[in-house]
């Protein structure tokens, strides 16, 4: 399990915990199963020569076979109570609220500002060169105090619900030390709800091929204690009112 | 040009495995430059320079379209019943001679419209075989995404236009052909293979043939199936549309994930008549064994949505495909414990096929077992996309299939030219294959362990990098050289074989059972396909022969 990065969630150590179990299990099969062909492969030829040799075998062989049934019912079961905690759950209104949307090949993150509301964006404005990479619609004053930010600030310890978009093709937004994926799909609104719990830096990648810049479309997550993050809020939606 | 324009199925036979071999030696030479270019990025390819990330994509995309439908689907469920199918039943000739005939020239139009996108002016399309929208709607995302994807869509619709109509023939031969007494239960299990595949490949690429016709219509006629309105492409707003990405996805998907099966199972069917062969035993179970397969074939129906789990599809929907994914594991399981019992029963008789059917049983296991895990969407939300996938997906359909293909090759190699192949060259072949493969696809476990993504041109990026995983990556290229020059051994030997340097082989060479080996024009049957070390007067009873011969 070191080969994953370290984990910065709060559903993350289940997540490690459950992983690292059904490796294992299917490591030791995999192992068990060479092993008996190795054998077989060296195995002195013992066939007898009676008319039905090996019944014991077939009862042992569907024996196995109800136990691996069993093995496949437990990880459905076990696998889902962490699926229904993460991704089954509505939202408690509470959390902290970012847009996400990917673009060719870049991740923007989007904080409601003062009012608590995402402006209006309008395709036709969207400009990259001019510093409006949403196309904010300066008509709507929801917009006026809306945070844009290349990297993602995220305070520890509280539930965050990201909303997912993307502008003009499928992106998958992947931080794989927060145990997280989702795709983003333009005409489409997504939700990832999770606790980031440990400061630090995290990588945030595309995991779904978006044209020739694909595996340079990377970003920073920066968790932070809760009053840093206010902070540094406050600092940007300050710096938008003047 | 006779050969070409045949209507005999063994003529097309051997014209699909030449297409076949083109389209393996083409995909095995750019996966090789993908592995150049991951592990020396700045190297400088002969006539091109160093590779360019699109091109990387490219190679990718072409790689994937190329191993899984023109050597993946064409050699199993193409070459190998046009090889044998007919005479496994006791028929002279197939149901359609015409159709089947039809669907080799279509597959070769579509092979060589594949071929031609590297011509195309901006090049292949770099997005992937699954060649999700809108990347592969709006030509204006990516460099190949214009005449390239264009290319890409007619190649793949002729494709399943000629998959379509073999498989049409196929069906039709196997119900209304077979010689008098071969009744269902007593078909060869490669037979209820074909019959179970060719049933997905009607119904599978029927969906991605409408999928590639509704593509092609929005890219060229105003529509919008997959377009939804408020795209933006280089801060350019797009027309308005009315229609979802999503809808791709799960047509795609409706056909991507039976074509697993439709490239798997012909091979689950050779193995189990090899195993059987060449342990002197008959197949246990063998209605489970068919039960198996065609539960197989219609769980394999509906698992897939288990590729679509971090789309953003409802988070209950997830639940449900990955219920069904994990119940199409227990047949698989099933067939799995059969062979493994097989061997414990009999007398093994290590041939060269006997070795390939051993390794497609050690691929099938390997990447099966990874199965399980993928298939819950929990597991998956961090799986997904990244190297793990497709660790999972080379060894159990990749190389369980190509090794499937080889023990098939071996093994019906005398009914091609009358000769066996080189047995020493084969084993030789077999055991450098086994390891390397192992060599190449294992480590990549590690790597999507690492959250390592599909489709990198570079490991570098501007915040991170997967630096630590580059002597792995190094270790999967210079294995991944290895298991290619291996496949010389088989081309040396191929050769040398049909050059007359192996002696000529017995007209039952491996002592089968099965009527391709008989050598009689109009069989009767009168048991079951597998009569090998239970019957009182010799080895094996095969089907041909009588019952009772005293």
């Amino acid at each position: 399990m070191h080969w994953l990065p370290p984990n910065g969630a709060l559903h993350g150590s289940a997540f490690d915990h459950l992983l690292g179990i059904n490796l294992a299990i299917v490591f030791w099969l995999f192992v068990a199963a060479q092993i008996l062909l190795v054998v077989a492969l060296f195995r002195r030829s013992h066939g007898s020569n009676a008319a039905k040799p090996g019944r014991a075998l077939l009862i042992v062989d569907y024996a196995v076979l109800l136990a691996i049934t069993g093995l496949y019912v437990w990880m459905v079961a076990s696998s889902h109570r962490l699926w229904a905690a993460s991704r089954e759950q509505p939202d408690n209104g509470s959390a902290v609220q970012v847009e996400v949307t990917g673009v060719q090949f870049q991740w923007y993150f989007r904080y409601p500002g003062r009012d608590g509301i995402y402006g209006a964006t309008k395709p036709a404005l969207v400009s990259a060169p001019t510093g409006n990479p949403l196309g904010l619609d300066p008509a709507d004053p929801h917009s006026t105090d809306d945070v844009v930010s290349s990297v993602l600030m995220l305070p520890s310890g509280q539930p965050v619900d990201l909303t997912l978009r993307a502008q003009d093709v499928i992106h998958g937004f992947f931080i794989p030390g927060m145990r997280l994926k989702q795709d983003a799909i333009p005409g489409m609104i997504g939700h990832l709800r999770f606790t980031p719990d440990t400061p630090g830096d995290y990588v945030i990648l595309c995991s779904q091929v978006c044209g020739l810049g694909h595996y340079r479309m990377q970003a920073r997550l920066r968790v932070v204690a809760p009053y840093q993050f206010n902070a540094w809020l406050a600092g940007r939606e300050r710096a938008l009112a003047q | 040009m006779k050969r070409l324009f045949t209507t005999d199925h063994r003529a097309l036979a051997l014209n699909y495995l030449i297409l076949g071999l083109i389209a393996v030696i083409t995909g095995t030479l750019l996966s090789l430059l993908m592995r150049i270019h991951r592990t020396w990025p700045d190297l400088a390819m002969p006539f091109h320079g160093a590779l360019r990330p699109e091109d990387y994509l490219a190679l990718v995309t072409m790689h994937g379209t190329l191993m899984v439908f023109f050597v993946l689907t064409v050699v199993p469920q193409s070459a190998f019943p046009n090889l044998v199918l007919p005479a496994q039943i006791g028929t002279e000739r197939m149901a359609f001679p015409r159709l089947n005939s039809a669907a080799f020239w279509i597959t070769a139009a579509s092979l060589l419209t594949l071929l031609a996108a590297f011509m195309a002016p901006e090049g292949a399309p770099i997005s992937g075989w699954t060649n999700y929208p809108p990347l592969s709607a709006i030509a204006a995302t990516g460099p190949g995404q214009g005449a390239g994807m264009d290319l890409w869509l007619l190649s793949i619709a002729l494709f399943c236009l000629a998959a379509i109509l073999s498989s049409l023939n196929l069906l039709a031969t196997i119900v209304a052909r077979r010689c008098p007494g071969l009744t269902f239960t007593r078909l060869p299990l490669t037979v209820w293979s074909w019959l179970t595949s060719s049933a997905l490949t009607i119904i599978a690429f029927s969906a991605l043939l409408i999928a590639a016709a509704l593509l092609l219509s929005d890219r060229h006629c105003g529509t919008s199936f997959f377009l939804p309105t408020g795209i933006v492409v280089n801060g350019v707003p797009q027309p308005n549309g009315s229609g979802s990405p999503m809808l791709w996805l799960h047509l795609f998907w409706f056909f991507g994930h039976p074509e697993v099966y439709i490239a798997i199972l012909p091979g689950m069917g050779i193995a189990s008549s090899l195993l059987a062969n060449f342990t002197r035993r008959p197949v246990p179970a063998y209605r489970l064994m068919v039960l198996a397969t065609l539960l197989i074939g219609f769980l394999g129906l509906g698992v897939w949505g288990h590729h679509m789990f971090v789309s953003g599809m409802n988070p209950y929907a997830g639940t449900a495909f990955g219920l069904t994914t994990i119940a199409i594991s227990v047949p698989s399981s099933a067939e799995v414990l059969t062979w493994l019992v097989m061997l414990f029963r009999g007398r093994l008789r290590l041939t060269t096929p006997m070795l390939f059917a051993l390794g497609f049983l050690s691929f099938f296991i390997a990447g099966g077992l990874t199965g399980p895990i993928l298939a819950q969407p929990a597991l998956d939300a961090y799986l997904h996309n990244t190297f793990f996938v497709v660790a999972h997906f080379h060894l159990v359909m990749a190389m369980a299939g190509v090794f499937s293909v080889f023990a098939g090759l071996y093994y019906w190699y005398p009914l091609i030219t009358g000769r066996c192949m080189d047995e020493t060259l084969g084993k030789i072949h077999f055991w450098i294959s086994l390891i390397a493969a192992y060599g190449t696809f294992f480590p990549m476990h590690l790597a999507g362990l690492a959250g390592e993504p599909r489709h990198y041109a570079q490991l570098q990026g501007p915040v991170e990098s997967f630096a630590n995983l580059i002597p792995v990556e190094r270790g999967i290229t210079w294995s991944a050289f290895l298991l290619a020059a291996a496949q010389l051994i088989f081309l040396w030997n191929i050769f040398r074989s049909a050059r007359r340097a192996t002696p000529e082989a017995a007209p039952n060479p491996w002592q089968a059972t099965t009527l391709e080996w008989s050598g009689v024009s109009h069989p009767t049957v009168s048991h079951g396909p597998y009569d090998y070390g239970t019957v009182s007067t010799g080895d094996f009873l095969p089907q041909w022969q009588p019952e009772k011969p005293f």
